[in-house]
C-alpha cells in the first residue's frame, strides 16, 4: 500500500450543501492506504495547497488524492502543487465529487454514500498510479493559415510580426475574401476596399508571408508543432514570374462568363483576376470556360501577352511542407435561397440579395456604383429590405442568428437614401440587433436622421407585379397589415457555413457544429483554438461574425501561434498508450480504431530457440497519441495500455467502486 | 388598416411633426410610456401607438380615436422616454389637426369685437386661435 493522503473540498457550499464533509474525511481515514485525511473550504486556494505540501511532508505522503470538482477544471493546479512538494505530478488522482455527485443529487445521506465511494475507487487507483513523465517534441517554426479573407490576411501579418515564417493559402486567383465584396463597413461607413486593400498588399510585401493563390489544402498529418500538409496550387495557366499584370489577356479574351466577385451581376472573361486590386494581381485561367481547353482553339491570350507568360501547359503543382501551427480562416458562404421561392428570387429581377445590392452600391461593381434596378437601368423609389431570410428560421433555414444583418441592412438603408434623392427604404424584420460600440446609434440613424421606415414583421410574400414589386405583410406593433408597392426588394440572406468546411473539418481532424461551423474548444474561455492542438480558428468559418469581431479573433488566433512556435520545444502528454510486445498479437486492431494515426507496424526479431524469427506487433506513436484509450478496449490480448490508465488501475477502480 | 407606401409618405405626418415639433420617426417601440400612463385604461389606441400609427401614417385611425381627449398632459410619458419624444405634443398636434379640419380658418383677429378683445382671457383667446385659425 501506498500512504495516501485525502483531501475533501466543500467547494464552498457546492459540494458541502449535498455531501456531509465530516462524514467523508472520517470514511476516507479508514480506507486501505490513507495516513491522513482532512478538508478544506476551497481546496484550490493558496491556503487548500499549502495544507496538500504541508501533509506530504510531514506524513510523507507518497500519492494524493483531492475530492472536488471535475479534473478538467484543477487537475493542473493540484499537479503542480504535488510536484511543488516533490511527488511526480502522476501521483495525484481526482475524486470529482461535484460534477459527479454533489450537482447532480439532492439527498444527503445517498449523495455522500456515492461520493464515499468515488473517493475510494480514487485512493485504489492512486495507489497504483506509476511515475509518468512528459517528452519533450521539437516546433516546426512556421505557421500556415488557410483562408486568405481579412481574417487569414490579420492572422498571417500579425503572426509575420511576431517573426515567424507564414504561408497563406487562398483558394481564389487572389486574396481579399469577402470583405473585398463590400463597398462600405458599418457602423463607420469607411470604404470597404479602402481599408482592406492596404492590408492585402502589406500581406504581398512581407517577406515572411507567401501567398499560395488559387490553391487549396490537400492533406493534413502529423500534431501540434510538426504538421505535415500538401497544398495544390491549380494550374493557373499563367507563369506569375513572366507575367506582369498589365491585362491585355483579360480585353481581348472572347469568352465571358458570370463573375463570381460580382455574383453574376456582370461577365468576366475566361482568364481573369476577379477585382481591379486583386493580390497578387496577376490573372488565371479558367479552364473550364477557356475555349483553348474546352474546344481547342483560339490561344488569343497568348497572342496578345506581351511577356509571353501564357503557359497551357501547367499543371497543379502539390507541394508539401512542415508546419508548427495551423490557422483555419476559411469564412462564409451567403445563403443559397432555393427554399426562398415566396420571395421571388430569380424570378424577378429586381429582387436581389443583400450582397448583390452590395455589388450595386460598389464603383467597381456592375452599374458604377450607382443603385439601379437591373429590370429597367432606373433609380428605385421604394425599397423593402427583408431580414432573417434564411436566419432564425428552423423549418427550412438555419435556427440561428446571422448576426450582421440588421448592421448590413440599417447601412443599405442609409447609402440608399444618401445615393438616391428621395429614395425611401422599408426594413421588414423580427427584432433588431446592434450590440457593439456606435451600432445602436447607427442604426438610430437609420430611421430618425433618413427616415427609414423599420416593420416589425417578416414578409409573407413578394408578388411581382409587372414592373413593380407588391410585399405583403404585418406591422405587429399596430397589427396594421401592410403592402406595399416597391420598385425593388433586398433579402438579407443568412451567413452559411463555407462549402466544404465538413470535409476540410475531416482534414484536420477538428470538429464542426450541426451547421459546418468549426468548433472552438470552449465557447467561452477557449474561444480561437480546437480540440486539436496546434489548429486555431479565425474569423466567419467558426459561426457569423463582423469585421471588427473577425479581426480580433485573427489577432487573438496569431497569439496563440505564436506563443506555440515562440517555445523551444513541446512537452507530450505522457499519458499515451504502449505496447506490451511480449502479449501483442499483431493482429492489429488498434489500428484500425486509432483515430489518430498513432499506430503502425513494427517488424521484431527474436531469438526462438535457434532460429530467428521476425513477428509483427503493433507500435504507437507517442507525439501523435491523444491518450483516447480505443485501442484499449480493441486489443483481444490486452496487450496495448493507456498509461495512467492501465487496465490494473481500472479494473482496481471497479473493484473499489462494487465494495 | 392597411399600411401602404402612400400612408408612409403622406405629407399629413410631416403636418404632425411640424405642428409638434418632435420627430415621430425617433420612437423604437420600446413602450416605456404606455406602461407609466396614469389614464391609459381609458385608452383606445395606447401611447406608443398614437407614434407607430403616426409613423405608418395611419392618421384617420388616430383622428379618430378616444385617447386624444382622454391623455392629460400630465407629461408622464414625456419625462420618461428614452429617445426624447414628447409625446403629450404629438397627441396635441393630432387634436390641432382634427380641429382645424373640422373647425377650418374661422376664427379672424379682425373679426373680434371690442369687448371681446377686452375682457375674454387670453389664454382664452390664444387657445381659440390655436383651433381655429392658421
Amino acid at each position: 500500500m501506498r500512504r495516501t493522503g485525502v483531501f475533501i473540498c466543500w467547494c464552498g457550499s457546492n459540494i458541502a450543501a449535498t455531501v456531509d464533509i465530516d462524514l467523508a474525511v472520517a470514511a476516507a481515514k479508514k480506507m486501505p492506504g490513507v495516513v491522513f485525511a482532512d478538508q478544506n473550504k476551497y481546496t484550490c486556494s493558496e491556503i487548500g495547497q499549502e495544507m496538500i505540501r504541508e501533509a506530504i511532508r510531514t506524513h510523507r505522503l507518497e500519492r494524493v488524492v483531492v475530492a472536488a470538482c471535475s479534473p478538467r477544471m484543477h487537475e493542473n493546479t493540484f499537479r503542480k502543487t504535488v510536484a511543488a512538494a516533490g511527488l511526480n505530478p502522476y501521483f495525484l488522482e481526482i475524486a470529482n465529487i461535484r460534477e459527479q455527485c454533489s450537482w447532480v443529487h439532492k439527498d444527503k445521506e445517498t449523495a455522500t454514500d456515492k461520493a464515499i465511494a468515488l473517493i475510494r475507487t480514487a485512493v485504489a487507483k492512486a495507489a497504483r498510479n506509476e511515475a509518468l513523465f512528459a517528452s519533450e517534441l521539437p516546433i516546426e517554426r512556421r505557421a500556415l493559415v488557410i483562408g486568405g479573407g481579412i481574417a487569414g490576411i490579420q492572422a498571417a501579418l500579425d503572426i509575420a510580426e511576431n517573426g515567424f515564417v507564414v504561408d497563406l493559402v487562398e483558394k481564389e486567383p487572389s486574396i481579399g475574401g469577402r470583405m473585398a465584396q463590400l463597398d462600405k463597413t458599418f457602423p463607420t461607413l469607411d470604404c470597404s476596399a479602402c481599408i482592406l486593400t492596404p492590408k492585402m498588399v502589406e500581406v504581398a510585401q512581407s517577406e515572411k508571408i507567401t501567398i499560395f493563390s488559387y490553391a487549396e489544402v490537400e492533406k493534413v498529418e502529423g500534431y501540434v508543432g510538426n504538421f505535415t500538409v500538401t497544398v495544390r496550387s491549380r494550374a493557373r495557366s499563367v507563369d506569375m514570374g513572366k507575367c506582369t499584370g498589365c491585362g491585355d489577356c483579360m480585353l481581348k479574351c472572347p469568352v465571358k462568363v458570370d463573375s463570381e466577385f460580382d455574383l453574376g451581376l456582370i461577365k468576366r472573361r475566361a482568364i481573369y483576376t476577379p477585382f481591379p486590386q486583386a493580390v497578387p494581381n496577376k490573372p488565371a485561367i479558367d479552364r473550364e470556360n477557356c475555349r483553348w481547353f474546352t474546344a481547342g482553339k483560339c490561344r488569343v491570350c497568348e497572342k496578345v501577352c506581351p511577356a509571353g507568360a501564357i503557359d497551357y501547359s501547367q499543371e497543379d503543382e502539390l507541394r508539401t511542407e512542415k508546419y508548427g501551427a495551423i490557422v483555419v480562416a476559411t469564412g462564409f458562404d451567403p445563403k443559397k435561397l432555393d427554399n426562398y421561392g415566396e420571395y421571388a428570387y430569380g424570378k424577378h429581377p429586381d429582387v436581389l440579395t443583400s450582397l448583390e445590392f452590395e455589388r450595386l452600391l460598389n464603383a467597381s461593381g456592375p452599374t458604377g456604383g450607382k443603385i439601379l434596378r437591373p429590370s429597367n437601368g432606373r433609380p428605385p423609389k421604394n425599397v423593402a429590405f427583408i431580414q432573417c431570410v434564411g436566419s432564425r428560421d428552423k423549418a427550412k433555414g438555419n435556427p440561428y442568428c446571422a448576426k450582421v444583418c440588421c448592421m448590413y441592412t440599417a447601412k443599405h438603408a442609409i447609402l440608399l437614401c444618401e445615393k438616391v434623392p428621395g429614395a425611401r427604404p422599408f426594413v421588414f424584420y423580427i427584432d433588431v440587433r446592434t450590440p457593439g460600440k456606435d451600432y445602436e446609434e447607427f442604426y438610430n440613424r437609420a430611421y430618425e436622421e433618413f427616415g427609414a421606415t423599420y416593420i416589425k414583421g417578416n414578409v409573407s410574400k413578394v408578388f411581382p407585379d409587372g414592373e413593380k414589386l407588391l410585399v405583403r405583410s404585418v406591422d405587429a406593433l399596430s397589427g396594421a397589415l401592410v403592402e406595399l408597392e416597391v420598385d425593388m426588394v433586398v433579402l438579407a440572406n443568412s451567413v452559411d457555413a463555407r462549402a466544404g468546411a465538413k470535409e476540410l473539418a475531416q482534414k484536420l481532424s477538428i470538429t464542426t457544429n450541426a451547421y459546418n461551423f468549426f468548433n472552438e474548444a470552449h465557447p467561452k474561455l477557449r474561444p480561437v483554438e480546437t480540440h486539436t492542438a496546434g489548429i486555431f480558428l479565425a474569423g466567419t468559418c467558426q459561426g457569423p461574425k463582423d469585421i471588427p469581431e473577425t479581426v480580433a479573433q485573427a489577432s487573438a488566433a496569431a497569439v496563440k501561434v505564436a506563443a506555440l512556435l515562440g517555445k523551444d520545444s513541446l512537452l507530450s502528454n505522457p499519458t499515451v498508450a504502449e505496447v506490451n510486445e511480449k502479449l501483442c498479437t499483431g493482429d492489429m486492431s488498434c489500428l484500425a480504431v486509432c483515430p489518430y494515426g498513432a499506430i503502425s507496424e513494427k517488424m521484431l526479431e527474436e531469438r526462438r530457440g535457434r532460429e530467428t524469427v521476425r513477428r509483427k506487433v503493433a507500435e504507437v506513436n507517442m507525439a501523435l497519441c491523444q491518450g483516447c484509450g480505443a485501442c484499449t478496449v480493441a486489443c483481444r490480448p490486452g496487450a496495448i495500455n493507456l498509461k495512467g490508465f492501465t487496465n490494473e488501475q481500472i479494473m482496481a477502480e471497479v473493484e473499489a467502486i462494487c465494495l | 388598416m392597411k399600411v401602404t407606401a402612400d400612408k408612409v409618405n403622406s405629407s399629413l405626418v410631416k403636418e404632425v411633426e411640424e405642428i409638434s415639433g418632435q420627430k415621430v420617426s425617433a420612437c423604437f417601440q420600446c413602450g416605456k410610456c404606455t406602461g407609466g400612463c396614469p389614464v391609459v385604461s381609458s385608452m383606445d389606441i395606447f401611447p406608443h401607438l398614437v407614434l407607430r400609427f403616426a409613423q405608418l401614417g395611419l392618421l384617420e385611425e388616430l383622428l379618430h380615436s378616444k385617447t386624444l381627449w382622454i391623455c392629460a398632459s400630465c407629461q408622464t410619458c414625456d419625462s420618461r422616454c428614452p429617445r426624447d419624444v414628447d409625446i403629450p405634443k404629438v397627441i396635441e398636434a393630432l387634436r390641432l389637426l382634427l380641429l382645424r379640419r373640422k373647425g377650418g380658418n374661422r376664427l379672424h383677429p379682425a373679426n373680434l369685437s371690442d369687448r371681446v378683445r377686452a375682457d375674454a382671457p387670453q389664454q382664452g383667446l390664444v387657445s381659440a386661435f390655436r383651433k381655429y385659425a392658421k
